[in-house]
């Protein structure tokens, strides 16, 4: 990533966070990147609460982050009072301590491509209602393509979900290109947008072996 | 159709309770499950499909090739006996080809292209939410459900949401998200370890899914940790250059 590529995508991230803040009853948002060796950092937050406690859990190493990437799937606790102590005995106490009550963490990947975790606080208890969870996980998936796309807005009509041949594409460029998952995804995608084509039908064409992509971009 | 015998019925359940431990693979799980209903039933193909958060559905398992491309068709034209089983929470049951063209003519013309007749949906429920639907492909016409085959499908049908919910007592609404969401995204990467074969073996992705099963089941290993492992690191080369099991070889699915 190239540095003023790198701070758009911060400051996209941040705007993000801040609309989770505003669009779901959430008191805080945070978001944490994974570098390298699954190795996570916080890269943006809705406000500074939000980045402590977002932070606090790599110094502890525990957290709805942490398990949300150990796991491949969000962690929803509705009621850290209740389930938090067992689950992280250091890190309970500080969220509670926070004014937190509740905690959501929404894994940004695509497959084994593990891109980061979005975190959300809510000062009263209770689960996410079906709809909002729905709100969350649009908002995880918008996360994920400013991540791929580096920041420059490529396209919202380029869906994270797709048809299975663009995930069996995604395998096949990574070997091609010698890269990773994430930079296969994100060549897979800039490919489509310059082209202005469907993802699927790009998928298709490179499991069809019609179209290949080489080691340099 | 036909009454199903006790014995082979307790046999599944039996190795259904057997797969059901605290490490098991739910991808496994489900195609196991395929592949047992289609026996069970004399059904030609039988694919299974869960919804994602947006409630759109998304393809998990098949018992074969042909059921994979019609379970992926109805996700991408949205039409479809699963799509009508999912929506209304209920089954569909002794469908005739040649006479639903009006309801789902895409599906219908490559339903019947690929040689079925006749096709059942069964919704896949916990509690009162529809996560999905099963699909069960006849090449006999209507075929011929009657009440007790009905049964033991939903029941079947039933087995694939309790693998799914996998934690012995799932108390909470939260759990059953988490896991789908880790089910689906699983699947996401056995596509991706599927194009590193393909890739590297120049294989068609057919016969990459099968040397990553055949893999898998000769060294006791979970799919999903197969797949992971090919995405990860150089795995790729000891799946392709293991060798196949010769029975493995001889048979085609």
């Amino acid at each position: 990533m190239v540095p003023e590529r790198a701070d758009s995508v911060v400051a996209e991230l941040c705007r993000l966070c801040e609309r989770a803040v505003a669009d779901l009853p959430a008191a805080g948002a945070g978001l944490s990147v994974s570098a390298v060796d699954k190795q996570f950092g916080l890269l943006a937050a809705a406000d500074p609460v939000s980045e402590r406690l977002e932070e606090l859990q790599f110094v502890l190493g525990e957290g709805p982050c942490v398990d949300a990437v150990a796991a491949g799937q969000p962690v929803l606790v509705g009621d850290i009072a209740t389930d938090g102590p067992v689950r992280w005995p250091a890190y309970a106490p500080a969220v509670l301590e926070a004014g937190m009550s509740a905690t959501f963490a929404f894994p940004l990947q695509v497959g084994a491509a593990q891109l980061g975790v979005m975190d959300l606080f809510r000062a009263s208890p209770g689960e996410l209602s079906a709809a909002e969870l729905v709100r969350a996980f649009a908002l995880a998936d918008e996360a994920i393509a400013i991540l791929l796309d580096g920041g420059t807005r490529i396209d919202e009509e380029q869906p994270i979900a797709g048809p299975p041949e663009l995930f069996q594409a995604q395998g096949m460029v990574m070997v091609q290109i010698g890269g990773t998952l994430a930079e296969a995804m994100a060549r897979i995608r800039a490919h489509a947008y310059v082209h202005s084509r469907r993802l699927a039908d790009i998928a298709r064409e490179i499991v069809t072996r019609e179209l290949r992509f080489d080691r340099d971009g | 159709m036909t009454t199903v015998s006790a014995e082979r019925l307790s046999k599944i359940f039996v190795e259904v309770a057997d797969t059901l431990v605290d490490d098991f693979d739910l991808l496994d799980f489900l195609h196991m499950l395929t592949v047992r209903t289609a026996s069970l039933v004399g059904a030609s193909a039988v694919g299974l499909l869960l919804a994602d958060q947006r409630g759109q559905l998304r393809f998990m398992a098949a018992s074969d090739e042909k059921a994979r491309i019609l379970e992926i068709f109805q996700v991408q034209i949205s039409e479809g006996p699963c799509f009508d089983a999912y929506r209304t929470a209920k089954p569909v049951l002794n469908a005739d080809l040649r006479e639903v063209a009006e309801r789902w003519p895409s599906f219908t013309r490559h339903a019947l292209d690929a040689g079925f007749v006749s096709v059942h949906a069964f919704p896949i429920r916990v509690r009162r939410e529809v996560i999905g639907a099963l699909n069960v492909f006849g090449s006999e016409v209507g075929g011929n459900f009657d009440d007790a085959d009905v049964q033991i499908v939903q029941a079947l049908t039933d087995v694939a949401a309790i693998g799914l919910l996998q934690e012995r007592a799932v108390r909470r609404g939260e759990v059953l998200t988490e896991q789908l969401q880790a089910a689906l995204n699983n699947r996401v990467i056995i596509e991706q370890a599927k194009g590193v074969l393909a890739q590297h073996g120049n294989l068609t992705m057919h016969v990459a899914f099968d040397r990553l099963r055949q893999y898998a089941r000769s060294h006791n290993l979970r799919l999903t940790d197969v797949a992971r492992q090919i995405v990860e690191t150089d795995f790729a080369a000891d799946v392709l250059t293991a060798p196949l099991a010769p029975k493995a070889a001889a048979r085609r699915r």
